[in-house]
C-alpha cells in the first residue's frame, strides 16, 4: 500500500518538475529558472535573451564562439586585435592551447561566473600573459621588477587593443607638450548633411489639427534643426498614411539617423534593442542598473530612447551633450565635471567666450566625434594635427585632408573600457601621449574629472624612447 | 553446348564488369617530401617577389613610396614587411584549409615568439645552418596529431634583408650578410 503511493507520488512530481520546465523552455519568454549565474556586466541587458547566444542546443564552443564574433568582432579588427585567433592555430602553439585555449573567446571571457569574473569581463587571475611570455618579462632590464600579473596595468599592455601603447606609437610621439597648439575638436556636422525626405515635408490632414491643438510645441518644433528643414510633424507622428502615433520611438528616428541609431544599440544605452524586433518598452530605465551606478533618484525610471537625451520637440545637441547626462548619472565623476577644468571651457563656450570647437563636454570623450572623407573613408584627426605644418590652420588641414563629414559615435561604451581606448580617438586631440597616459592612469584624477595634474608618471613612454 | 556458351559470356561479362571498376585509380600519389617542396617553391617565389619588386624597387631604399614597417597599418603609404607578408600568407591559408601549416622561424629571432619551440623544430633550424643548401624532414607529435615536419632555409635574397635585421633593436645577432640563412621555413602536414 506504502509502496503504491510512494510510487504515485514519484510519478506526479517528475511530471509536474517536466510539465515546469518544459514550459519555461518552450513556451515561456521569462528564462529566469534557466540562469546558472548572472552575465558579466556588459551584458547584463541581454541576459534574459539564451538565444542571443546560445544559437543552438548542441554545437559547444563554435556556437558560442559565432555568437561573440557576432557583435564584437568588427572592433576587434578596427582595434588591430593584438592576439587575433589565427595566432593560435598554427601546431606549434598546441602545447600552450592546453593551458590557455586562446582561439576562444570563453576561455578568458567565461559568462554566469560574475562571483569570478574580473574588469572587463575576464574570468582568469590576471597573471594569463606570463604563461607565454615570461621570457620578456625575465630578460628585458625594465620589467625585471616589475610584478608577474601587472603586464595589464593602465598604460602598458593590453591583450586586444594596444592602438596607443605599442613601442614605436610611445616612441614616435614622446616629448610632447601636455596640451597642443591647437587643442580642438571641429564640431559634428552629419546630421545637417542627412538629406529630408519629400515625404517628411508634405503636410497631412492631421498636421493642422495638432499643431493647433500644441502652440508651445509647434513653436519650440519650429525653431529646431528638424523644423527649420522644414519637416512636418506627421513625419514622425504619423508614419504612411498610418494612425497618429502620440510618442514616436527610436525606429521613427532611425528611418533617417541610421548611424547613430547603429551605435546607440551598441552601447549600454540601447542595447536592449539590439535583439531583432526589441521594442522600445526594453529600453533601459536607470534603475535597472543601479547597483552598479549611481543614479539621481527623481530619474530612476526614466526610460531611455532618442528623445531621453535630446528632447522630444528641440532635439537640442547643446543640451544632450551635458545636461541630458546631468539627468540621470549622479557619480562622482559626473557631479565633478561642471566645476572641473573641462566643464569650465564648455560653461565659457555657452557664454561665448571660448570657441565651441574648444568646449569639452560629457559627449566631447564619451560619444567622441569621427572624421570621414566625401567617399566615406574614416581618418584619424590627433594623426593629421601631427602632419600637419605649424603654418596650418584647423581649417587648412582639415580640408586637405578632405574631412567633409564629422559623425558623432552613439556607442558610449566603444572607448570606455580599457579607457587607453580613448587616447587616439579623444585625449590626443588636445593632449600629448605622455599626459594622456598619465592622466588615464590616475584613479581619484578620473574620480574628481581632471581637477589637477596626474598624480604618477607611466614610464611606459621613457622605457620605449631608452630601448632605441 | 548452349549451356556453355552462355556460362562463358557470363564470365567473360562478370570479369570485364569487374576489372573495369578497379582502373581508378593511376597510380599517381605525392610523397610528402614533394608535396612541400613544392609548397615551398611557390612560398619562396612570392615572397622574393615581393622583396624585391615591392619592398626594395619602391621602399625607402629605392623609389620612396611605400614604407614597409612592422606597424605598416598606422602610418601612412605602409606596407607589409616581407616576414610579415610571409605570415599573412600562412594566416590566409589557415583559413581556408587545415590540410597543411606553415610558418617563418629563426635561432636569432626579433620577435621571441618566432623562436623553434618544438624539438624538431630546433634541430631543423639547426641542420640548415650547419648545412647550406640542404633541406631538413622529419617527423613529429604535437598535441594529438602526427605531422610531417620540413625545415627549408630562409636566405638573405637581397641586402635589405641583412641591413634592417643587423640594425633592428631587437636583433640578437647583427652580422648576416646577403645569402645568409638567416632562419627557417617550417612546413608541417598532418600524417
Amino acid at each position: 500500500m506504502n509502496k503504491k503511493i510512494i510510487w504515485f507520488l514519484w510519478i506526479v512530481i517528475s511530471l509536474g518538475l517536466l510539465g515546469y520546465f518544459s514550459y519555461g523552455l518552450v513556451l515561456s519568454q521569462d528564462k529566469s529558472d534557466f540562469l546558472i549565474g548572472h552575465t558579466t556586466y556588459g551584458h547584463y541587458q541581454i541576459e534574459m535573451e539564451c538565444s542571443a547566444c546560445h544559437t543552438d542546443a548542441f554545437g559547444g564552443e563554435e556556437i558560442l564562439q559565432d555568437a561573440c564574433v557576432s557583435c564584437h568582432q568588427e572592433e576587434l579588427n578596427e582595434a588591430h586585435d593584438s592576439h587575433p585567433k589565427k595566432k593560435f592555430t598554427d601546431p606549434r602553439e598546441a602545447y600552450r592551447l592546453e593551458i590557455i585555449d586562446a582561439r576562444y573567446c570563453v576561455s578568458c571571457h567565461s559568462e554566469h561566473k560574475k562571483e569570478q569574473t574580473l574588469e572587463m569581463g575576464v574570468s582568469l587571475p590576471k597573471d594569463y600573459c606570463y604563461h607565454c611570455h615570461q621570457d620578456v618579462l625575465e630578460n628585458r632590464e625594465s620589467h625585471k621588477e616589475l610584478p608577474f600579473d601587472s603586464c595589464a596595468n593602465a598604460g602598458c599592455h593590453n591583450y586586444h587593443d594596444n592602438r596607443a601603447l605599442y613601442e614605436s606609437f610611445l616612441v614616435k610621439h614622446a616629448n610632447e607638450p601636455w596640451l597642443l597648439d591647437d587643442a580642438s575638436i571641429p564640431m559634428a556636422n552629419q546630421a545637417k548633411s542627412t538629406k529630408l525626405s519629400e515625404s517628411a515635408k508634405s503636410i497631412t490632414s492631421l498636421d493642422n489639427h495638432w499643431a493647433n491643438q500644441n502652440p508651445d510645441i509647434e513653436h519650440e518644433f519650429l525653431a529646431s534643426a528638424h523644423g527649420k528643414a522644414g519637416m512636418q510633424c506627421s513625419a514622425c507622428h504619423q508614419q504612411n498614411e498610418q494612425e497618429w502615433v502620440e510618442k514616436p520611438g527610436t525606429q521613427e528616428c532611425k528611418t533617417c539617423h541610421v548611424s547613430e541609431y547603429d551605435g546607440f544599440t551598441k552601447g549600454k544605452h540601447g542595447m536592449a534593442l539590439l535583439p531583432e524586433g526589441s521594442m522600445d518598452e526594453k529600453l533601459i530605465s536607470p534603475e535597472s542598473a543601479s547597483d552598479q551606478y549611481d543614479f539621481k533618484n527623481e530619474s530612476l525610471e526614466r526610460q531611455h530612447g532618442c528623445t531621453a537625451c535630446h528632447g522630444a520637440h528641440s532635439f537640442d545637441t547643446q543640451v544632450a551633450q551635458v545636461s541630458a547626462c546631468l539627468t540621470c548619472h549622479n557619480d562622482e565623476h559626473s557631479l565633478a565635471f561642471t566645476s572641473s577644468p573641462h566643464g569650465k571651457l564648455w560653461q565659457n563656450s555657452t557664454k561665448g567666450l571660448v570657441s565651441k570647437d574648444e568646449a569639452v563636454t560629457c559627449a566631447t570623450c564619451h560619444m567622441p566625434r569621427t572624421f570621414h572623407t566625401k567617399t566615406g573613408m574614416e581618418v584619424e584627426l590627433s594623426k593629421l594635427k601631427r602632419n600637419k605644418n605649424s603654418q596650418e590652420s584647423s581649417q587648412g588641414y582639415s580640408e586637405k585632408n578632405n574631412i567633409v563629414t564629422v559623425k558623432v559615435e552613439h556607442n558610449q561604451n566603444d572607448n570606455l573600457r580599457p579607457n587607453e581606448k580613448m587616447i587616439r580617438s579623444v585625449c590626443m586631440n588636445c593632449h600629448g601621449l605622455e599626459f594622456s597616459i598619465d592622466a588615464l592612469a590616475d584613479e581619484s584624477l578620473i574620480k574628481n574629472n581632471f581637477h589637477g595634474q596626474p598624480a604618477h608618471h607611466v614610464e611606459s613612454v621613457d622605457w620605449a624612447v631608452q630601448r632605441q | 553446348m548452349k549451356k556453355t556458351m552462355l556460362s562463358a559470356a557470363l564470365a567473360i561479362t562478370a570479369s570485364t564488369a569487374l576489372l573495369s571498376g578497379c582502373g581508378e585509380d593511376d597510380g599517381s600519389t605525392v610523397s610528402a617530401k614533394l608535396y612541400t617542396d613544392s609548397l615551398y617553391a611557390v612560398m619562396k617565389a612570392d615572397r622574393t617577389n615581393y622583396t624585391k619588386y615591392v619592398v626594395k624597387r619602391l621602399g625607402p631604399n629605392g623609389a620612396g613610396v611605400v614604407k614597409p614597417d612592422e606597424h605598416w597599418q598606422d602610418i601612412p603609404n605602409g606596407t607589409l614587411l616581407p616576414a610579415q607578408m610571409f605570415r599573412a600568407g600562412a594566416e590566409a591559408v589557415a583559413e581556408m584549409t587545415d590540410e597543411f601549416t606553415y610558418s617563418l622561424q629563426s635561432l636569432w629571432p626579433i620577435n621571441s615568439q618566432n623562436a623553434p619551440k618544438s624539438p624538431m623544430e630546433k634541430a631543423g633550424l639547426e641542420f640548415i645552418n650547419a648545412n647550406p643548401g640542404e633541406n631538413f624532414y622529419g617527423e613529429e607529435t604535437l598535441g594529438d596529431t602526427t605531422y610531417f615536419t620540413a625545415v627549408y632555409p630562409d636566405v638573405a635574397v637581397v641586402d635589405s634583408c641583412s641591413k634592417c635585421h643587423n640594425e633592428h633593436k631587437d636583433t640578437p645577432r647583427t652580422d648576416f650578410k646577403v645569402g645568409d640563412v638567416m632562419g627557417g621555413v617550417v612546413i608541417r602536414v598532418p600524417i
